[in-house]
């Protein structure tokens, strides 16, 4: 009897429960949608903040003092240590691996450069651009342009096996080159593929493949600084403390968190004789832009959640007071007050389900059609979340329709059937 | 009962108009505060989402400009700053940028080690670099903050660095230890006072913040580079360029919220005031029966819902409002200021759909014959 009832409610008052069923829905599609954004962005805005450059730099551990003034150093190039070339490849074997968006390794030269317009003691730095690398099989490219993204280049970037340099653009100013022009290192002539606008220290330096100027240096192998950026977790209480003081669960912990320290200690643990340090400017001030956008839009899918409950509330309860006269005659020929409340909640529990399922999938539509407009990268929700969104979606129509339902049986059957209440 | 020809009757005609707007909203107390509550929710998730839109960019900016410095002048090679660069700068950009001169020189320890010292103005390299950790800053002459890596190198635990600079010699007080982890780190810092005393060398470099959106910053240095034609006047590009991808990116999923939520509120409203109209048929087939216009009967459900919306606009923006700037307290540190300028893009919404949900029922109700409704069918 009891699933004649339900059934034939559906079956007969198609309209109203089209429009009730459409409430949930579209409250729980919103919901969806706003869930797989505020849990996407914040990978998402990671992502784009790699654009502020690296946020990791690793040096040799018995490096003497660096004396640099405005991107120049005055230390002898011969003077101080350096790290293998060979081991940087196991970066790619480190336990954040996937959370490393590219290296590059740095090799400052003194070079005399020279033009038809003369020639001049300059900073030559050996560096990957996009250079292919394998660790155990799998294959990647990494460089500058992955770790230096503003780099602007005029002509092209150099390829990573040739002797062609790149020049920066204060210097190509002073020699009056071009690129595609040759210039020479120290006596022997090259061709400038591009010329570079990095907008800071660097446009005064000029950049050749790592190879080239190890070769000027004699130093086959030889690496003087590594710059990494990583994606990383905002720092917080435990990422700052000392891993010397943690006991091991801790340790284990913080290890397994992609914080810029542990990364750091990770990548100080993989390349021999190494010392990593976090960037404080870049690492310091993502981690607080994150959260920030982060919180902001947690904050407004709250607000999102609470709009779509008032929504399918609203709905269920016209949808209910409707039915007043249904009650007052289920009523009249005896049927009990839990019994009426059973029927509806058993209905509304079956509008849920439906209009819930319809709802997180179009949600889920529309947080990857957000996500490749906004970003060019989908968000995708996760499915998981899928019993939570419906259980939410039961738990709102539940109380939407409560108040509703109780004061439908609170009525006199015979006021009802009279029309008069 | 409309357009009759004596004054006297039609100012009865409105006084009962009124007193029908009035009795209906009273007498059916709890329907109609159930419509109200959805307007006021409506309309206060609107304000709260545009209120935010609005500033939360502004928000996120000022965060950016924690990344220090975007715009630098450097020294042209063998040709030093103007003197009253400093002046120059604030009498083209204002007095809200914070220019930092820096001045470099490279020092010799006794046994040879050489090392950069800087001298800046500490008070404002305390406030453009925040991400500068330091122990303790210098508050007295002669006191230093050394990075980390030249104090490891220069092995002075905390005793005074005694340096020669061309010949003259000066014992420096490491007082804090700074870590940046770049250069900085092996480097000394002291007063820019001390340093020319010194050492007599002027600043080769002046950083500088400049608040405002990209455009602004663009303006500001070609308005730089026309007043100290002898230097390079450089934006930083590296933090120009990151700030305008996250911002256009937030802004973007920001509005697309909105969008979705705004849109979710004002179908709530709708739901809600359309079963408001239905559950009072039997007031319109009373009125209808009486010998109503359909004219008037609509305007009365019209001029009931426009109230609403109004009511339920001027709350709900009160509320919005509140929630916008905690929200802006609770993640940015700083209260989202509510724009009164929505003020009437809000009222003007909300009577917009409260009317339109009141009389999209009435036009379907219109179709019912008044017999029918009051007989129960």
């Amino acid at each position: 009897m009891f699933v004649r009832l339900l059934y034939e409610s559906f079956r007969r008052q198609k309209r109203r429960k089209l429009l009730a069923g459409a409430a949930v829905a579209l409250g729980v599609t919103v919901t969806t949608a706003m869930l797989g954004v505020a849990t996407g962005i914040g990978d998402k805005i990671n992502q784009e903040l790699r654009s502020t450059g690296s946020n990791l730099l690793v040096t040799p551990k018995d490096d003497t003092l660096d004396v640099e003034i405005g991107g120049v150093s005055l230390k002898p190039p011969s003077d101080g240590a350096y790290l293998n070339e060979a081991d940087l490849p196991k970066i790619k074997g480190m336990f954040w691996r996937n959370n490393i968006v590219g290296f590059t390794p740095m090799l400052p030269v003194n070079v005399d450069i020279g033009s038809t317009r003369g020639s001049a003691k300059t900073e030559l730095v050996g560096t990957y651009f996009n250079r292919q690398l394998q660790f155990g099989k799998e294959k990647f490219t990494t460089g500058v342009l992955a770790t230096h993204p503003w780099w602007k280049v005029a002509g092209e970037f150099p390829a990573d096996g040739s002797a062609d340099v790149l020049l920066g653009e204060l210097l190509a100013q002073r020699f009056n080159v071009h690129p595609g022009d040759e210039i020479t290192l120290d006596g022997k002539p090259h061709r400038v593929a591009g010329v570079l606008s990095a907008g800071g220290t660097d446009d005064g330096r000029a950049f050749a493949p790592l190879a080239l100027a190890q070769q000027l240096l004699a130093k086959p192998g030889a690496v003087r600084r590594v710059y990494v950026s990583a994606l990383t977790k905002p720092e917080d209480e435990l990422a700052r403390r000392d891993p010397k003081t943690m006991n091991p669960q801790m340790f284990d912990r913080w290890y397994c968190s992609p914080y810029v320290q542990s990364i750091a200690y990770q990548l100080q643990e993989t390349i021999p004789n190494s010392r990593a340090e976090q960037i404080r400017q870049v690492a310091q001030n993502e981690g607080n832009i994150l959260s920030r956008i982060k919180g902001l839009m947690l904050l407004i899918t709250v607000a999102a959640l609470l709009a779509s409950a008032l929504a399918v509330s609203a709905a269920m309860a016209t949808a209910i007071l409707e039915r007043r006269r249904e009650v007052g005659l289920m009523k009249a020929l005896g049927a009990g007050k839990i019994a009426v409340a059973v029927l509806f909640f058993a209905e509304s529990t079956l509008l849920a389900v439906i209009g819930g399922t319809l709802g997180f999938t179009l949600g889920a539509f529309l947080a990857r059609q957000i996500g490749l407009s906004i970003f060019n990268s989908q968000i995708t929700v996760e499915p998981v979340l899928f019993p939570y969104v419906l259980a939410l979606a039961a738990l709102v129509t539940f109380i939407g329709s409560a108040a509703a339902i109780r004061k439908a049986i609170r009525f006199d059957p015979v006021h009802v059937l009279r029309g008069d209440a | 009962m409309i357009g009759s020809p004596t004054p006297r009757r039609r100012s009865g005609g409105s006084s009962m108009f009124l007193r029908m707007l009035l009795r209906s909203a009273l007498v059916r107390r709890g329907r109609s505060l159930a419509a109200l509550l959805a307007v006021v929710v409506a309309a206060a998730v609107a304000t709260a989402m545009m209120n935010l839109y609005v500033d939360a960019e502004a928000k996120l900016r000022h965060e950016f400009r924690n990344y220090g410095a975007n715009v630098v002048v450097v020294a042209n090679e063998g040709e030093p700053l103007p003197a009253d660069v400093l002046d120059r700068i604030t009498s083209t950009l204002g007095r809200d940028v914070l220019a930092v001169p820096f001045a470099y020189a490279v020092a010799h320890k006794a046994d040879g080690t050489s090392v950069v010292v800087a001298g800046v103005d500490l008070d404002r390299v305390k406030r453009l670099n925040s991400w500068w950790s330091v122990t303790a800053w210098p508050t007295a002459q002669n006191q230093a903050l050394v990075g980390v890596r030249a104090a490891a190198a220069l092995a002075s635990n905390g005793r005074p660095i005694d340096l020669n600079f061309e010949g003259r010699q000066r014992s420096l007080v490491p007082v804090g230890e700074l870590r940046t982890g770049a250069a900085e780190d092996s480097r000394i810092y002291l007063s820019l006072s001390d340093f020319t005393q010194w050492t007599g060398v002027t600043p080769s470099s002046v950083e500088i913040l400049v608040p405002g959106s990209a455009d602004e910053v663009t303006a500001a240095v070609k308005r730089l580079s026309t007043a100290l034609p002898t230097a390079q006047v450089r934006p930083v590009r590296q933090i120009m360029e990151a700030e305008a991808r996250v911002l256009g990116k937030t802004r973007s999923s920001l509005y697309a919220s909105a969008l979705l939520i705004i849109l979710t509120a004002m179908l709530c409203v709708l739901a809600t005031l359309t079963g408001w109209v239905l559950d009072r048929r039997r007031d319109f087939a009373i009125m209808k029966a009486l010998g109503a216009s359909e004219r008037l009967v609509s305007g009365l459900f019209a001029t009931e819902a426009a109230a609403l919306g109004l009511i339920g606009a001027l709350i709900g923006f009160a509320l919005g409002a509140a929630v916008a700037a905690w929200i802006g307290r609770a993640n940015f540190h700083s209260a989202v200021v509510p724009r009164f300028s929505l003020l009437p893009a809000i009222i003007l919404g909300s009577m917009a759909i409260a009317t339109l949900s009141a009389l999209l029922p009435i036009s379907l109700l219109r179709r019912v014959q008044p017999a029918m409704i009051l007989r129960g069918e």
